[in-house]
């Protein structure tokens, strides 16, 4: 094998990409767009969230406010209840996920000090919905806040003396902490991972062969092992800029603790990106053209990954077939690794077993990928 | 082991179609070999054989005595092959390009870099390095393919249809620096579909239907032709080629531009029986005249030939 081959391979592949502008944006929008929508849930626009509502007091003002939620058309009042326990089983019977709690001397301290409190409680078993929820909420208050300034200097001739003048308290039940986040986004990490890397890799052979350029290539000397070494160089650098980034938004943005080492975390990282960066190349030696290649590229990653991986789906829930057939689906072993690091801050000796996995993984991928591949036409 | 190619019995079958059927020739070491044939005629066939990347049914070859079909990556690191599509990276520069054959095989930087600028200059593209190759001109884009192919030092150079879509200017580049090659005894085989640049080679394989109908240097392959050439000038060739179908002792016609090439069995006898002919309907013509044969009169007497005795 000759190292100087695969360099020069290498350069030549990165280049390639380089002025690619539609391999730059696999290699580095779609990670982007993927955290936001991946993280933020697929279900940003929402609409008509049932609402329940406890109205303690039930005056002008407080209907008013009601009216506000209504009126936004981002809620359907579903129901008005007495007190909390109704709420409670409400929300268990799903005939709302959140509750507009109004309290019985709203009106009364509002007209005295020009602010008062409301309470809303959120079901937060579907965090995603939730927090936009919350967000819609927070927006019909400060909205009739808003109105209620301008109502009270038009009376008194003065601005409320705070601003706040509907305070908002949203509680959450059942998950005080929105804590599924910190267990969802850990696999987001490891489900864009796979699908950027195989989509980059799966299109570098078929490439070559849509092109024209394989025929003069597998003329020349070059063997199948560094031919493939040589491509997946400059992906595997495009990887790790691509988990680090994912990592870093993880971590700074979703703040989601982070208890592990960096260490452990490159190390994992870096094999996982093997092993996907395997499967999209061989993917493109068994496919000759780019769509096909990229297609059952897109399949193989993101079915096993979206449903196998114990991303979403907690894999001690599942049926014992479909749990024993989540051995064999790689991202599985990066998504407990991940959470692992992530919230436990394990080290490489609590994840010998999810790691030796991935090891063995990679040699196999290669070992069949680099046999994968003909110098021939044939 | 005299020859730098040798190949036996060479067959590939594509289905039912035989590409390639039992084709046997033999180049000498700085020898310019010629393969001419029509479109379809099994020419890039034996070329991706020869270059190793397509397997044979049957047959051997032999390149400066190490088996192609047994070991085709033995024989890599001395052949260099340009494909007939352009085989090179679009999206690198001329200079990329350059730089990572150069790299495939192994050449010492320094000697890419003086091979490279000498081969620029001869090819005259030293001002077109930093272009990307997609947006070379075709002519440009063959050249490069040749610059890259010489980047080492081949035993063999394989050129399947190396000129076609190049302007004159650029082919006679590409012929000198063929013939500096030839001189630094590298072996070239290489396709073609143009006549006169199958006259420039040392010795011409002519190929139909996947067989060779003869191989022989230009020279001897003329003086081969059955029967003689007289040649028509006329201001409708159509009509003159129409009018001679049929006359005693022509054997062939062939349409060449402004006039008609007719392959008799005896000048002497023949040429003023095709005057009265053509007298008759009163079609205009120039003085019938003897004239020496090209390649491609003997391609189509020996391709027409064959297809009559088939037809037999
Ligand atoms: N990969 C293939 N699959 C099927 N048939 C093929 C294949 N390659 C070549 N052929 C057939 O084999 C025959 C010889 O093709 P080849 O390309 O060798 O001809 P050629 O002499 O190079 O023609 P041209 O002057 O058009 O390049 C043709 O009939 C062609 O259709
Ligand atoms: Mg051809």
């Amino acid at each position: 094998m000759s190292l100087r081959r695969v360099l020069a391979l290498g350069f030549k592949e990165f280049l390639q990409v380089w002025r690619d502008p539609r391999s730059l944006a696999v290699a580095l929008l779609m990670p982007l767009m993927q955290m936001v929508l991946l993280g933020y849930g697929v279900s940003l626009d929402i609409r008509r969230v049932p609402l329940c509502v406890q109205d303690q007091e039930n005056s002008t003002e407080s209907r008013a406010l009601v009216e506000d939620f209504v009126a936004s058309g981002w809620f359907a009042i579903t129901r008005t209840l007495p007190d909390n326990a109704a709420v409670r089983t409400a929300m268990d019977r799903e005939q709302c996920i959140g509750a507009l709690v109004i309290p019985v001397d709203f009106s009364r301290v509002l007209a005295a000090t020009g602010q008062a409190p409301v309470q809303s409680i959120f079901d937060a078993t579907d965090t995603n919905t939730t927090n936009i929820a919350i967000g819609y909420a927070e927006g019909v208050i400060s909205l009739a806040t808003a109105d209620f300034a301008a109502r009270w200097e038009a009376a008194h001739g003065t601005r409320p003396t705070r601003v706040g003048v509907v305070d908002f308290e949203p509680r959450v039940w059942f998950n005080e902490g929105l804590d599924s986040k910190n267990f969802i986004i850990p696999g987001v990490v490891a489900v864009i991972l796979a699908l950027v890397g195989a989509q980059l890799t799966s299109l570098t052979i078929s490439r070559e062969w849509e092109r024209g350029t394989m025929e003069q290539l597998i003329s020349t000397p070059v063997q199948p092992i560094e031919l493939m070494l040589g491509k997946l160089v400059p992906y595997f650098a495009i990887g790790l800029f691509d988990a680090a980034f994912c990592l870093a938004a993880a971590i700074f943005w979703f703040r989601v603790p982070f208890l592990g080492s960096i260490v452990t975390l490159a190390l994992t990282t870096s094999l996982f990106t093997f092993v996907v960066l395997g499967i999209g190349y061989l993917i493109s030696v068994r496919i000759r053209s780019q769509i096909g290649a990229s297609q059952v590229a897109l399949v193989l990653t993101m079915l096993p990954t979206t449903l196998l991986s114990g991303y979403t789906f907690p894999i001690d829930q599942m049926p014992a077939a479909i749990r024993a057939l989540t051995f064999i689906v790689y991202p599985r072993y990066y998504v407990s690794i991940l959470r692992a690091v992530f919230l436990k801050g394990s080290g490489v000796a609590e994840l010998a077993f999810p790691m030796l996995a991935l090891t063995l993984y990679a040699v196999f991928i290669i070992w069949v990928a680099a046999r994968a591949f003909r110098k021939s036409l044939d | 082991m005299a020859e730098a190619i040798a190949i036996g019995n060479l067959t590939r079958r594509f289905g039912p179609l035989v590409a390639v059927n039992g084709v046997s020739f033999t180049v000498a070491p700085g020898e310019i070999f010629g393969l001419v044939g029509p479109d379809g005629a099994g020419k890039t066939t034996i070329m991706r054989m020869l270059a190793g990347v397509l397997s044979p049914h049957a047959g051997t070859i032999l390149l400066d005595g190490i088996d192609v079909v047994a070991a085709p990556e033995r024989a890599k690191p001395h052949l260099s092959y340009m494909p007939q599509r352009f085989g090179l990276y679009e999206d690198l520069t001329v200079a990329e390009n350059i730089r990572f054959y150069a790299e495939l095989f192994g050449v010492p930087r320094k000697e890419r870099i003086a091979r490279g600028a000498e081969l620029l200059e001869a090819a005259a593209l030293g001002p077109f390095r930093r272009r990307l190759a997609g947006n070379l001109s075709g002519g440009m884009k063959q050249k490069l393919g040749l610059i890259c192919a010489l980047i080492h030092t081949p035993r063999v150079l394989l050129l399947d249809e190396p000129t076609t879509g190049v302007d004159p200017v650029s082919r006679r580049e590409f012929w000198a620096i063929l013939y500096d090659l030839r001189e630094q005894g590298v072996t070239i085989l290489l396709s073609t579909a143009y006549m006169d640049e199958a006259e420039r080679c040392t010795r011409l394989a002519l190929l139909h239907a996947g067989e060779i109908r003869s191989c022989d240097t230009p020279q001897r392959l003329k003086q081969a032709m059955p029967g003689a050439l007289l040649a028509v000038p006329a201001a409708d060739p159509r009509a003159v080629r129409a009018a001679l179908g049929g006359v005693p002792g022509v054997l062939g016609l062939l349409l060449m531009g402004d006039r008609v090439h007719v392959r008799v069995d005896d000048a002497a006898r023949a040429a003023p029986l095709l005057a009265a002919r053509l007298a008759g309907p009163n079609i205009a013509h120039g003085e019938i005249a003897r004239v020496e044969p090209g390649i491609e009169d003997v391609f189509v007497a020996l391709v027409g030939d064959a297809t009559k005795a088939e037809a037999a």
